[in-house]
């Protein structure tokens, strides 16, 4: 739906000669020549993306082919990428929106701390799910009003709120790590009850993701959310209420964090101040090789979990290859890179 | 043409421009301009909107390449094929919004590009002195070339934009309405310090719709309409009033206005009571019929986009504003939206459209609720009311999933409009300069269009800088000076003349920065 379709640009003017351009275009795709080919592939959605998915594979299944394409790798990958996978979503949606939220990985902490407190714990896990819920969605709505009533910077809002929330998780833990209780292991059987050879929380992944693309791309708020990240201020005359829609992406930020903040619990069974460093990064990281620009109107929910795939497999193709994290580190960098510049140079081509 | 051979003197003028001519697709911005510019002189420009004055500084100012014609300084033919070039030369424009760094010192901003410095370090002690020398042969040695240009009124910044065009060693600088943003007094400033840079042989191109400024400063005016040149040289001080604008009206206006109805219209709709915008508008009242067409004439500053924006609730007014009874509120464009109008703004691209987005998006965004349940769209409804509006507007090309900013001018305008009239039920449209940028043929079925709107019975407030436009189109005229209303009339009692005399014969503003 945002994608520009690069034969429908190549016509500047709408009147009748423009109208025979616009034909003529669509005749011969891209002006024809060797690049005809390239440019009916460049139109498949997130066709790189998926390309660079199944190169990362071919590298695994060579180097490491007895332990890459096993069962329990998959299992693996995408049990590590459920965390941060129903973080993206989140993240998706402010950044679409034409914000940032620095603070997901802290407020995911903050949520494990507090639902695994011992006077959240002695309600029951289920009281422990809806608490992460609403710890996260309510630090989410606190950005949400920093932001869209305080008139801050998003940047700066949600890195205080990613300071503070920090700060929070560890008063509130003093500084321990928070096993789940026994009675409690309803949540962990998110990471071991399985359906089909997979974990519940890989389908808790799935469902947030499918519903996360049906809201974007069906409803009135996807489309307003392309709107107010795209023109803010087109957005306001044509009666949208830009500051309200701010709000609720930031609420929905954080209400994917008290998710991705039960998925981790179920994973390690703790609650710690210490979880989900750095996971911002990561999380805008996939959502930019996902081709959603970062100054917001334009982006998908798949690319970014496909964006979010090629970072997991590239962690589990090192780990299994025995090779050390700094390099990985150094990998993952030139992707976003090497992501950012192909999207430039495919975004020019249909100018 | 008059007056040239008359003016051609014996020594080579300081800039003299021939039979210029620039094409724009779909316009003839300039179709063969002449200017004759004087060492020392004050040379006023003038022409309506649309005239072309704005593309004959731009290619003064290298911005634009004209498509024939000729640049001599001092009588040898120049090429003005950058702004670096024109600068180099010695031409320095200024423009409206003055284009300073506020974050920077006076003498940073003045010497910005052309720093003193020695290995990339700047060598502030030599540029604060250099400025100070400049800032002092303005009359302004107590503006300290340390301080932050953020931090200095529009009239300070004026001075420092003055500085910087003389730190190039300037010998023509070009001003497009200085005194737009200035208050009474400061504009007598402006004029000392473009008085005190003449004296020194500088020439300066003067841009103002305000006819007492020409005469106070002016020595020579140049009217310019419908890209020509309709007299050169005239004596700034003593050409009747009368004269020039009968020489800026009477413009041959392609475009086909649509017939006013015979009939009258509905009950009064839209009624402004007492309202003012803090600095812009003050103390307006008047009523909108429902399918009639009010037109609001004035200059830019003049106050007329800040009334179309409070009655739209897009910007916070004092006094009393209803549609139907309702009352609007300020910052809830929402509710106004609710209450049935739609608004085509100014800044078509920046304020209107989401340029990367559908023709189809475009046009549904602000109906959304029309077809869908609990906020799920219904996909299919929606892609029918897009092609329909597509086909009714007769789009081109009749594509609404083409992405929007491939569009022509005119065609993106009439998605704008479009927005508002998915369903029915739109009871006041308000269009802001809705031609702006629009070529002649797409004018005429703007035009079309909006007659229609009105006689089914929808209200329009339409602001627009073309006189004629308003008059063609509108069927009761208001025309705003310094944001009063100082005249209503139908549009059939008034003429260009009337309209252009009451706009521009205004004593200059007392207080309040120009917005636009």
């Amino acid at each position: 739906m945002t994608e520009v379709n690069p034969q429908q640009v190549s016509a500047p003017k709408a009147d009748e000669t423009g109208k025979a351009k616009a034909h003529a275009a669509v005749a011969t795709p891209s002006g024809g020549g060797p690049r005809l080919g390239l440019g009916a592939i460049g139109e498949i959605p997130h066709i790189g993306l998926v390309l660079a998915l199944v190169i990362l594979a071919a590298v695994g299944l060579i180097t490491v082919p007895d332990t890459f394409a096993t069962g329990s790798n998959m299992v693996s990958i995408l049990a590590l990428a459920a965390t941060i996978g129903v973080i993206t979503v989140g993240a998706t949606f402010v950044i679409i929106g034409g914000g940032i939220d620095l603070s997901v990985g802290a407020v995911m902490a903050l949520a494990s701390v507090w639902a695994t407190t011992l006077a959240t714990q002695a309600y029951g896990p289920w009281v422990m799910m809806i608490c992460a819920i609403l710890v996260g969605t309510g630090a989410g709505l606190l950005n949400g009003f920093l932001i869209s009533y305080g008139r801050m910077v998003p940047f700066i809002a949600t890195l205080a709120m990613l300071v503070a929330a920090r700060g929070l998780a560890q008063r509130m833990s003093e500084r321990r790590t928070q096993l789940v209780q026994p009675d409690n292991s309803l949540i962990v059987d998110l990471s071991t009850t399985r359906i089909l050879g997979l974990p519940l929380l890989v389908y808790v992944f799935a469902v947030v993701v499918i519903i996360g693309w049906l809201i974007l791309n069906r409803t009135t708020f996807g489309r307003r959310t392309y709107a107010v990240g795209g023109n803010p201020e087109a957005a306001r005359l044509a009666g949208i209420n830009v500051r309200r829609h701010t709000m609720m992406l930031y609420a929905l930020s954080g209400f994917c964090c008290g998710i991705a903040a039960i998925i981790i619990m179920a994973r390690t069974t703790t609650g710690s101040s210490t979880h989900g460093d750095l996971y911002e990064l990561d999380a805008i990281a996939a959502v930019i090789i996902g081709g959603t620009l970062l100054t917001g109107g334009r982006g998908t929910i798949v690319g970014a979990i496909l964006g979010l795939l090629i970072f997991t497999v590239i962690t589990n193709l090192f780990i299994l290859n025995g090779l050390n994290t700094s390099d990985q580190l150094i990998a993952k960098g030139l992707i976003i890179v090497a992501a950012v510049l192909l999207q430039r140079r495919s975004l020019k081509a249909s100018t | 043409m008059e007056d040239i051979s008359r003016e051609q003197s014996e020594t080579p003028s300081l800039l003299a421009m021939r039979d210029i001519v620039k094409q724009f697709p779909g316009v003839r911005a300039l179709d063969g301009v002449d200017l004759d510019v004087r060492a020392g002189e004050v040379h006023c420009l003038l022409g309506q909107n649309g005239a072309g004055k704005s593309t004959l500084i731009k290619v003064l100012a290298g911005a634009h390449q004209p498509d024939s014609g000729e640049v001599l300084m001092n009588g040898e033919p120049v090429k003005l094929t950058t702004p670096t070039a024109a600068m180099k030369l010695g031409v320095a424009t200024i423009y409206q919004e003055l284009d300073l760094v506020d974050g920077l010192s006076v003498a940073e901003n003045v010497f910005l590009g052309h720093e003193h410095a020695t290995m990339g370090f700047t060598r502030r002690g030599a540029t604060n002195a250099a400025t100070r020398k400049i800032l002092e042969r303005l009359g302004h040695g107590e503006i300290r070339p340390t301080t932050e240009v953020g931090r200095l009124s529009p009239a300070g910044k004026q001075v420092v934009s003055m500085a910087r065009a003389l730190s190039h060693d300037a010998r023509i600088i070009v001003m497009d309405e200085p005194s737009a943003a200035l208050a009474h007094d400061e504009v007598s400033n402006l004029f000392r310090i473009i008085r005190e840079v003449t004296a020194q042989g500088v020439a300066v191109i003067y841009i103002s719709h305000r006819l007492e400024e020409i005469r106070e400063i002016g020595d020579r005016v140049t009217v310019l309409k419908d890209g020509r040149t309709v007299a050169v040289g005239l004596p700034a001080k003593d050409t009747p009033t009368n004269k020039v604008v009968s020489l800026m009206t009477g413009r041959n206006v392609e475009y086909v206005f649509p017939p006013r109805p015979d009939g009258g219209f509905g009950d009064e709709i839209l009624k402004i009571e007492n309202c003012s915008v803090a600095g812009m508008v003050r103390d307006v009242t008047f009523s909108v019929r429902a399918g009639e067409i009010v037109g609001l004439a004035g200059l830019v500053g003049s106050g007329r986009s800040e009334i179309i924006e409070a009655v739209y609730g897009a910007r916070r007014f004092a006094g009393k504003i209803t549609l139907n009874g309702q009352v609007v509120k300020a910052g809830n464009t929402t509710r106004s939206v609710g209450l049935g109008m739609g608004l085509a703004p100014e800044e078509r691209k920046a304020q209107g459209l989401l340029l990367g987005q559908s023709v189809a998006r475009n046009i549904t965004m602000a109906s959304m609720e029309r077809y869908s349940t609990f906020g799920w769209i219904n996909r299919k409804k929606e892609a029918e009311e897009a092609a329909h509006l597509v086909k009714a507007l007769d789009i081109r090309p009749p594509d609404p999933n083409r992405v929007i900013k491939t569009l022509s001018g005119g065609n993106q305008q009439k998605a704008v409009i479009g927005r508002w009239l998915v369903g029915e039920g739109r009871k006041l449209l308000l269009l802001d300069e809705p031609t702006r940028g629009v070529d002649v043929g797409a004018r005429a079925e703007i035009y079309a269009l909006i007659r229609k709107l009105a006689d089914e019975g929808v209200g329009v407030l339409l602001v627009s800088s073309e006189v004629p436009e308003v008059l063609g189109l509108a069927d009761r005229v208001l025309v705003i000076r310094e944001g009063r209303i100082v005249r209503e009339a139908g549009a059939g009692e008034l003429d260009e003349h009337t309209v252009l005399d009451l706009v521009m014969d205004a004593h200059p503003v007392t207080s309040a920065p120009s917005h636009d």
